[in-house]
């Protein structure tokens, strides 16, 4: 696979890198594995035999950050899993993997999405932004640089998901998208410390940054009202 | 998540042809609800049909005055559609009260229409459900059903339809236009769209296998004070314990449906008739008949409530 100019992540053969992650993973099968006899059993008497079915691969052009990228995916492969296991771009961070947390959001044809819950196959010829898109370390997009002199952060695994949730939410409040906490929809919302915190409710801090993260969005905005 | 084939298609028919062609298939567009549930194993499609490439992505003008809302118009732009929210302010506020803003830039119409429930039973596969597992049972009745139904519900099931969307169309009357595998298309009135769980809560919905939604028709503005009020554990992002849609005129008539309280947006003629006299008469008709848990009880007293405040919203005595 191609290098990407945005990958940060440690380089090598996958097969011979022992990652933190991997042997947690080994850790965990072989403790399950000491409890799965009985389980095995019961599982079996009550349920039918898991019918196998043969992997499908699929091919998909995504452009990533600037660059095209050429894929071949089994279909189940999300948006997600594209990014952080194909690609290497590890930002996009795997939250609950069910879409209610936001840690994976990232931009696709200037929309905010949860990348969690997309396949990749569905995506093709789409614009992704993801976090290492938005800027670099030399050159932090405003926002990300916000949420640094802010510290809107703690343990900074959401931070990439908010940052580009923050980053199209303003793009939604230009384009005159209307929210739950709009007073009147005929006009134009104005962007409110209560209008931010309702646009920005897809995102879960664990660690309750919250009022920081909306600081650090307030000086991007240019102020609320 | 098991293996699946995928393919796009090009055009309603052939979307439609392609699904009733291999048996298990299923239709896939924004995905939100679909592949939630394919992770838990819950739902197992064969083969997924992206619809995402067939059109039906806009809004415009239907015959006498109406409006057509394309099956993939994704949910965000209907809320923020300028018609939409001049002429059918109940819709725009539903949408936005559901979801976040993310799933709504993915979720679209159709799919908001077929979405399954949140009952926790449903979702936990460890767990009797006659709706994921046919005569399986459901454990919901006697367990954790703060969030169920108390309306329309059976021994069988007593899950909610999660949908806020579907509640404003169902109060504005709306039409849902669909094309089968043949070709034929028909109009369903939503109310006629989905159905209670009687003995079969597996089956949600009248379309019949490899039937696609193409767009949901919105007869002519009605006018009145539209109101969408949904009361929830939290402000924001999470489902409606009850929700309360409503046009009310300056005469006092109207007409009113409620979600979060049945397997379908829940509207009754007697509760529309009975809204020039309040909400307690409003609520005992939408709610006769009324079953509820120890659990979710709360909901009666709650949908009258949240009736009285819309009413007062409205400018009518509650």
């Amino acid at each position: 696979m191609d290098k990407d100019p945005n990958d940060t992540t440690p380089q090598g053969p996958l097969e011979t890198r022992v990652s933190r992650r991997k042997v947690l993973i080994a850790g965990t099968v072989s403790a399950a594995a000491g409890a799965l006899p009985a389980v095995a059993t019961l599982a079996g008497e009550a349920t039918a035999p898991t019918e196998a079915r043969a992997v499908v691969m699929s091919k998909v052009n995504l452009e990533v950050n600037g660059a095209a990228r050429s894929l071949d995916l089994d279909t189940r492969t999300t948006l997600l899993d594209a990014l952080r296991e194909h690609l290497r771009l590890t930002g996009t961070k795997k939250g609950c993997d069910h879409g209610q947390c936001g840690a994976c959001t990232v931009i696709v044809d200037g929309r905010r999405i949860n990348s969690c819950l997309t396949l990749a196959v569905m995506h093709e010829g789409s614009r992704v932004t993801t976090i290492e898109g938005l800027g670099t370390p030399e050159r932090l997009h405003p926002m990300q640089a916000a949420f640094v002199k802010h510290d809107g952060y703690q343990c900074g695994y959401c931070t990439p998901g908010q940052i580009c949730s923050a980053v199209a939410m303003l793009d939604e409040v230009k384009a005159g998208i209307p929210s739950h906490v709009t007073a009147d929809l005929t006009s134009r919302s104005k962007l409110s410390a209560v209008e931010v915190r309702e646009r920005m409710s897809g995102n879960i801090c664990r660690c309750g940054a919250y009022s920081n993260i909306l600081d650090a969005i307030d000086e991007v905005a240019g102020g609320l009202a | 998540m098991k293996a699946f084939a995928y393919e796009r298609a090009r055009t309603p028919a052939e979307a439609a042809a392609a699904v009733a062609r291999e048996p298990g298939a299923k239709f896939i567009a924004g995905g939100t609800n679909l592949l939630d549930l394919m992770k838990l194993d819950i739902e197992t499609p064969t083969h997924l049909v992206d619809v995402n490439g067939i059109g039906l992505d806009e809004i415009g003008k239907a015959e006498e005055g109406g409006l057509r809302i394309g099956a993939l118009v994704r949910n965000t732009d209907l809320a923020a559609d300028k018609t939409v929210r001049r002429d059918y302010p109940v819709l725009s506020r539903a949408l936005l009260s559901g979801a976040s803003g993310q799933l709504r830039n993915r979720a679209t119409t159709a799919g908001n229409l077929l979405q399954r429930t949140r009952c926790p039973y449903f979702y936990d596969t460890d767990q009797a459900c006659n709706k994921r597992l046919p005569g399986s049972g459901c454990a919901a009745l006697g367990g954790f059903s703060r969030h169920n139904a108390i309306v329309g519900v059976s021994d069988a099931c007593i899950a909610t339809h999660p949908s806020d969307m579907a509640v404003a169309m169902r109060v504005l009357d709306a039409i849902v236009e669909t094309v089968d595998p043949q070709g034929n298309t028909r109009a369903i009135p939503i109310a006629d769209l989905h159905r209670l769980p009687g003995e079969t809560p597996h089956i949600e919905h009248t379309l019949k296998a490899g039937e696609l939604i193409t767009a949901v028709t919105l007869p002519k503005p009605v006018g009145g004070r539209q109101i969408y009020r949904k009361v929830r554990d939290r402000a924001s992002y999470a489902f409606a314990l009850v929700s309360v849609a409503a046009i009310v005129q300056r005469d006092g008539s109207g007409r009113i449906a409620m979600g979060g309280v049945a397997h379908k947006p829940w509207r009754v003629d007697a509760a529309d008739a009975a809204l020039p006299q309040g909400a307690s008469a409003v609520a005992s008709a939408l709610l006769s008949g009324a079953r509820t848990t120890h659990d979710n009880a709360f909901k009666k007293p709650l949908a009258e409530r949240t009736i009285a405040a819309v009413l007062v919203e409205a400018g009518r005595p509650a």
